[in-house]
């Protein structure tokens, strides 16, 4: 199940220790006035699991925006060092009319690949995310986890180097969120992309990341950033271990002090 | 709360058998209550139609069996007008369609070209609503006296007044794309073109056809319209409506009337179910 035919890690060449995404004293200030970030200084390279936890409106998701380039930063420099980027919406975004297979084809489509090499590399998607066997369901026909399943195999297919997730899990229950969070943990440890990840969840941040960045509420600025010590790949039972349950106390901590 | 695991929920094909039964079991569920409610409007039809005849009042309201007997099967003298019915019956539904289709075809076409710009919307959707608001009977004539009184005229009046809500219908649906899933085509830089046709239009579909149901509707009210206002060119409903009622011929003017509302009933019922056929696959009406 996991021989997934997307491109291998030995064959990507770059090096390690390179950003894939760069953010240099970045500023966002919108037209209104409202100033939703400043100074952020945050990078990401190949094999980290970046998280980012703040306060809802601090400006969490503005930060992926930037990084997308659905928006663009009004003070310093947001370099990206690959255009193969997955973005994963807070809602699952699939298209109510296309079955699951041709959710999972529709960037490849987009991006003009040819119809058999899409649909394959869309079965394997579909195999990597345990959904086989519901390529023909509709989107009404699926659960809110297997919706957010489905969008996340659609961001496999174009093999993206840099994941860009803005709270994938938020509307899911905890239970689907704790299974979706170690699929998505295994994935990575297999492909080793590199990951940003927008979460409101303290636990999820620490169990799912190699970095957790916190920030302030508005403006949005990174008051501090913790090392998660962890050996991937991760027991779901890492959870309940009192080292997880200090980091987690340590984060909210530093929450709690950005927040005031 | 709802199955995420492959395990519990239901993969496609073993949804089919389940779908099958629960149509047959709406089947009933659909059909017996309006079954019911014109059942009981027959019966209060024939109470107010016998009391109306009981106090010497006999040309208001017909019984539904004088209705039938005087139009189709004349006992005393008269000739039956079911030719002239089905003549005029199959004017009629001529110039509903053509308008109709005509409307479609401008309707979303119009609608497609203001979903490209904020300017263009601005600039063209005040003349979609000013036709909506013109008394479409102060109309009428003036097409007559200008255009004549052709099957074309006719047309004319059944587009003017069915147009609207495919105008709007359209517009609506091709801009109530959610904003995550325009982001999700911009991010991989997809054409405009791209948008329209495999996000913006399918999305459009349930609006569309919630929108052709309405102006099928108007279009048959148009056709009759127009024709009652004209009075003259090849007879539709209309012009047979306007005679029966000038000559005080109740039953055959009920029979005209029901006849017209039938055909509009029947064009509502058609557009219905090929709008189910089309999207109700996927679709889901907010509940």
């Amino acid at each position: 199940m996991s021989t997934l035919t997307l491109t291998p890690t030995a064959e990507r060449t770059d090096v390690v220790s390179e950003p894939l995404l760069d953010f240099r004293n970045v500023a966002m200030q919108f037209p209104n006035g409202t100033v939703a970030l400043s100074g952020v200084d945050l990078t990401v390279k190949r094999g980290e699991f970046v998280t980012v936890v703040g306060p809802s409106g601090c400006g969490k998701s503005t930060l992926l925006r930037i990084a997308s380039g659905l928006e663009k930063a009004s003070e310093g420099t947001a370099d990206l060092a690959t255009k193969r980027i997955g973005y994963v919406f807070q809602d699952a975004t699939l298209l109510p009319w296309r079955t699951v297979q041709a959710n999972v084809e529709l960037l490849a489509e987009l991006n003009g690949q040819p119809k058999k090499k899409r649909a394959e590399k869309a079965r394997a998607a579909i195999d990597l995310v345990g959904l086989a066997g519901f390529e023909q369901n509709l989107p009404k026909e699926l659960s809110g986890g297997m919706k957010m399943r489905t969008s996340l195999a659609r961001s496999f297919t174009l093999d993206p180097e840099l994941f860009l997730f803005d709270e994938p899990f938020g509307a899911l229950d905890e239970i689907t969120r704790e299974r979706l969070g170690d699929e998505l943990l295994r994935i990575f440890v297999e492909q080793q992309f590199a990951a940003l990840f927008i979460t409101h969840s303290v636990a999820e941040a620490v169990y799912l990341s190699t970095r957790v960045v916190v920030m302030s509420g508005r403006p949005g600025r990174i008051v501090d950033t913790f090392e998660v010590p962890f050996e991937n790949p991760r027991d779901p039972d890492l959870r309940f271990t009192p080292e997880f349950a200090a980091l987690c106390g340590q984060v909210s901590h530093a929450l709690r002090e950005g927040h005031s | 709360m709802s199955a995420t695991t492959t395990a519990s929920a239901v993969p496609a094909t073993a949804l089919k058998p389940r779908f099958g039964a629960s149509r047959r079991r709406t089947f009933l569920t659909t059909w017996a209550p309006p079954l019911a409610v014109f059942v009981l409007i027959v019966i209060a039809w024939y109470l107010i139609a016998n009391y109306l005849i009981s106090i010497g009042r006999t040309t208001i309201l017909p019984t539904p069996n004088r209705i039938v007997v005087d139009s189709f099967f004349p006992t005393t003298g008269g000739r039956p007008i079911t030719a002239d019915l089905m003549r005029a019956l199959g004017l009629s539904t001529g110039v509903a369609f053509v308008g109709l289709a005509i409307s479609i075809v401008i309707g979303v076409g119009w609608a497609v070209v203001m979903s490209q710009a904020r300017w263009v919307e601005r600039s063209l959707f005040p003349y979609a609503v000013i036709l909506q608001c013109i008394p479409i009977l102060a109309l009428v004539p003036l097409i007559g006296t200008t255009l004549g009184y052709s099957f074309e005229s006719r047309i004319l009046v059944c587009v003017l007044i069915s147009l609207f809500p495919m105008v709007s219908n359209t517009l609506f649906g091709l801009q109530s794309v959610e904003r995550s899933q325009r982001e999700l085509f911009k991010l991989q830089g997809a054409s405009r073109w791209t948008v329209l046709t495999k996000l913006q239009f399918p999305n459009a579909m349930p609006a569309i056809f919630a929108g052709m149901r309405i102006s099928a509707g108007l279009a048959v009210v148009g056709a009759i319209v127009g024709d009652f206002f004209f009075r003259r060119g090849q007879p539709g409903l209309g012009i047979l409506i306007n005679n029966y009622a000038s000559r005080v011929q109740t039953p055959q003017l009920f029979a005209a009337i029901i006849t017209a509302a039938i055909l509009g009933v029947a064009i509502f019922l058609i557009f219905g179910w090929i709008g189910r056929r089309a999207v109700g696959r996927w679709y889901e009406p907010a509940a």
